[in-house]
C-alpha cells in the first residue's frame, strides 16, 4: 500500500462514520488500514503532517480526526 | 484590590500547610502591578480570573472546565493538554487556559539562568504559573491561550533549546532520580539512560501510536526516589550483585555515638543511644545480618537490597560493586483498574550506553506486543494481567525465575508449554499402567 492508497481509504472510512463518530483512536485507524502498528504509525503521521487529519487529546488520551470534523466539544443531543 | 471576592478560597488559607491559593493571589497581584513593564500576551488578570473560576467551583459544587481538545503545536500529539473555561463571559482570562507540558532537564538539575528564562517566557506569553515539577516529572506551565501554543513552543526551541514533553497516549517524559551526580547510592547513570532513551524515541514521545500512555522512570538505587516501582510501565532500578561493602571500623563509631545514624535525618528528637540491634539487624526484612564479636556480617544470598542498612549507616555500609538494575514492568495509578506495583521482568542487567541490549530485547519487544495486543486505553500493566505474564516472557525472550514470583496467583504465574517438555505432555499409557493402577 502506499500513502496515496492508505489515505483514501482512510478518509472514506472516516466520512462513512462522520454521522456518529468524529474521533478514532489509532488502533482503529490501524484496522482500517489491516496493518501492524508500527506500519500503520508511519502512514498516519504523514496524514498529519498533510493536515488531513488531526489530534485530539484529552490530556490522558489520544485520538485522531479528519480535520475539522466534529465540534471542539460535541454537544450532548442539543443540535 | 482583588477582582473578585473569594470567601471559600480564603479559608483554603487557613490550614497548616503553604496553599496553592497564596500562589495564586500573589502571581494575580504582580501582574496587577507588572513593575517589570512585562508586555503581556494573554490577558493581565488572567490569575483573578482563574481564582474567580476556582471559587465558583465550590460554591456550585462542580467544575467549570472542559478536558481535553484539538490544541496542540503543529506535527506533535502530545505536550500540550487543552483546558477551556465553561463560563467564558464571566471569566474571559481563562476562557482558555492550556496546560503545556515542558521536558524537564534529566535529574532535574537547573542553572539559575535557565530557570528564569523559562519563567520570564512563561510570565510573558502564558499565566505565569508554574508547577515544579507534575506527577509525570515534566516541568508545567499552567494556563495559556491557543494562539500563544506555538509561540511558546518556537520560543522554547530555539532560544531555549527545549523540547516539549509528553501526554495523550504516547510516551511520556522519562524521567529519573538525581543519580551519580550527587548520590553516593546510584549503581548507574540514571541521568544518562534517561536522556539517550527521550533521544531515542523522540517519535513515540511526540506521535501517539500507543494503546494508552507509557512511562519509563529510573531509579539508581532502591530508594526509588522517583517511585518508578510505582509510577512507570518500565522500571529501572539499581541494584548490585556482590557483597555490600563494611567498613567495621564505621561500624563501630556509630555503635559508639560518634556519628549520628540516617546521616542526622532523625534529630528532631531524643531517641536514646544507637542500638544497631533493635535498629538495624531487627529491621532486615530477610534477617541476613548479624553482629557478632564486634564484627558485622551480611548473608548476602539473601539480602534483598532493601537499602534499610545502607540507609541509617551510610558512612559504615555501601552498595556493592558489581553494579547495574533490576527491570520491572507493569506498575500503574488506579485510573481504569486499581493500583499496581511493577513486577521484575530483568533480575539483573548492566546498564551501559549505547543501551542497545535494553532497547532490542526488553523495551521493543514489549512496545511491539503491546501495540498489537493492547486495548484502547489498556496500560501494559493490565495486558500483562489480562494475557499472563508468561506472554511478557515469551516476547522479550527471558526465561522464567523464581525472583519473579511473589505468590502464586496473585502475581506472575508460569505454566509449561508443551514444547518446553521433555516427551511433551503425551505418555505411554502402558509403560503408565506397570506402575499405577487404573
Ligand atoms: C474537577 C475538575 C478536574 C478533574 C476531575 C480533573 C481530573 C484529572 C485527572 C483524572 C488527571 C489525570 C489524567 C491522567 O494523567 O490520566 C488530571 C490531570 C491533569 N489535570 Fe485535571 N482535572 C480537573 C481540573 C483541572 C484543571 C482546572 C486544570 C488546569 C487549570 C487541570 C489540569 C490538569 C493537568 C495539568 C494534569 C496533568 C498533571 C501532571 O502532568 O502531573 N485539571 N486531571
Ligand atoms: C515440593 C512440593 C510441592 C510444591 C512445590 C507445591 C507447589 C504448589 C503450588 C505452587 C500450588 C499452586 C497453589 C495455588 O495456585 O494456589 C500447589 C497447589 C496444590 N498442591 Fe502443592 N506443592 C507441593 C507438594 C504438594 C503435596 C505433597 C500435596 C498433597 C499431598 C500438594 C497438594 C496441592 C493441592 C491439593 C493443590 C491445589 C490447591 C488448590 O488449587 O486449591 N502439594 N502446590
Ligand atoms: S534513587 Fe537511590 S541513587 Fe537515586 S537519588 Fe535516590 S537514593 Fe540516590
Ligand atoms: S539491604 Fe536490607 S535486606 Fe540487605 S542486609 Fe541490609 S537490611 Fe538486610
Amino acid at each position: 500500500m502506499d500513502q496515496a492508497e492508505a489515505t483514501e481509504k482512510i478518509v472514506a472510512a472516516l466520512k462513512k462514520k462522520a454521522k456518529t463518530k468524529s474521533k478514532f483512536y489509532f488502533n482503529d485507524l490501524a484496522k482500517i488500514l489491516d496493518e501492524k502498528p508500527r506500519a500503520a504509525k508511519k502512514f498516519i503521521n504523514a496524514m498529519v503532517i498533510d493536515e488531513v487529519l488531526e489530534y485530539w487529546s484529552s490530556g490522558s488520551t489520544s485520538m485522531y480526526g479528519l480535520k475539522g470534523a466534529g465540534k471542539q466539544s460535541a454537544g450532548e443531543g442539543e443540535d | 484590590m482583588a477582582k473578585f471576592e473569594t470567601p471559600f478560597l480564603d479559608q483554603l488559607e487557613t490550614g497548616p500547610w503553604p496553599s496553592f491559593v497564596s500562589d495564586l493571589k500573589q502571581e494575580a497581584e504582580s501582574r496587577a502591578k507588572n513593575e517589570r513593564n512585562i508586555e503581556y500576551q494573554i490577558p493581565q488578570d488572567c490569575c483573578d480570573d482563574l481564582l474567580g473560576v476556582v471559587e465558583l467551583s465550590y460554591k456550585h459544587g462542580r467544575t467549570h472546565w472542559k478536558h481535553g481538545g484539538i490544541v496542540g503545536v503543529f506535527g506533535y500529539g502530545g505536550g500540550v493538554i487543552g483546558r477551556y473555561c465553561d463560563q467564558p463571559e464571566m471569566f474571559p482570562g481563562v476562557a482558555a487556559f492550556h496546560t503545556m507540558r515542558v521536558n524537564q532537564p534529566s535529574g532535574k538539575f537547573y542553572t539559575t539562568k535557565f530557570l528564569e528564562d523559562l519563567c520570564e517566557l512563561w510570565e510573558r506569553r502564558g499565566s505565569g504559573l508554574t508547577n515544579m515539577h507534575g506527577a509525570t516529572g515534566d516541568i508545567i506551565f499552567l494556563g495559556t491561550t491557543t494562539e500563544q501554543l506555538e509561540e511558546v513552543f518556537w520560543e522554547l526551541g530555539h532560544n531555549l533549546n527545549q523540547d516539549i514533553g509528553g501526554s495523550g497516549s504516547n510516551l511520556r517524559t522519562p524521567s529519573c532520580c538525581i543519580g551519580q551526580a550527587r548520590c553516593e547510592y546510584a549503581c548507574f547513570d540514571t541521568q544518562d539512560i534517561c536522556h539517550d532513551l527521550t533521544n531515542e524515541y523522540q517519535d513515540e514521545l511526540h506521535r501517539p501510536a500507543f494503546p494508552y500512555k507509557f512511562k519509563f522512570k529510573f531509579d539508581g538505587c532502591p530508594n526509588c526516589c522517583v517511585a518508578s516501582i510505582a509510577r512507570s510501565d518500565l522500571s529501572f532500578i539499581g541494584t548490585w550483585r556482590d557483597d555490600i561493602r563494611i567498613d567495621q571500623k564505621a561500624v563501630k563509631a556509630y555503635i559508639g555515638g560518634e556519628f549520628p545514624p540516617n546521616a542526622g535525618a532523625h534529630a528532631g528528637r531524643d531517641w536514646g543511644p544507637f542500638d544497631i540491634q533493635k535498629e538495624v539487624i531487627d529491621l532486615c526484612p530477610t534477617k541476613c545480618m548479624r553482629y557478632e564479636d564486634g564484627k558485622l556480617e551480611v548473608n548476602t544470598p539473601e539480602c534483598t537490597r532493601c537499602m534499610h542498612c545502607i540507609n541509617v549507616m551510610p558512612r559504615a555500609l555501601r552498595v556493592g560493586n558489581d553494579k547495574g538494575a533490576s527491570l520491572l514492568v507493569g506498575a500503574k495509578a488506579p485510573i481504569l483498574d486499581g493500583a499496581q506495583m511493577a513486577t521484575l521482568l530483568v533480575p539483573f542487567i548492566k546498564i551501559e550506553s549505547p543501551y542497545t541490549e535494553i532497547k532490542e530485547t526488553v523495551i521493543e519487544p514489549i512496545w511491539d506486543w503491546w501495540m498489537e495486543e493492547g486495548k484502547n486505553r489498556e496500560r501494559l500493566g493490565e495486558l500483562i494481567k489480562r494475557e499472563g505474564f508468561q506472554k511478557v516472557l515469551e516476547v522479550t525472550g527471558f526465561k522464567a525465575d523464581p525472583r519473579m514470583i511473589k505468590e502464586p496467583r496473585s502475581n506472575p504465574y508460569v505454566f509449561w508449554k508443551e514444547d518446553e517438555v521433555p516427551g511433551g505432555f503425551k505418555r505411554d499409557i502402558n509403560e503408565f499402567r506397570k506402575f499405577h493402577q487404573r
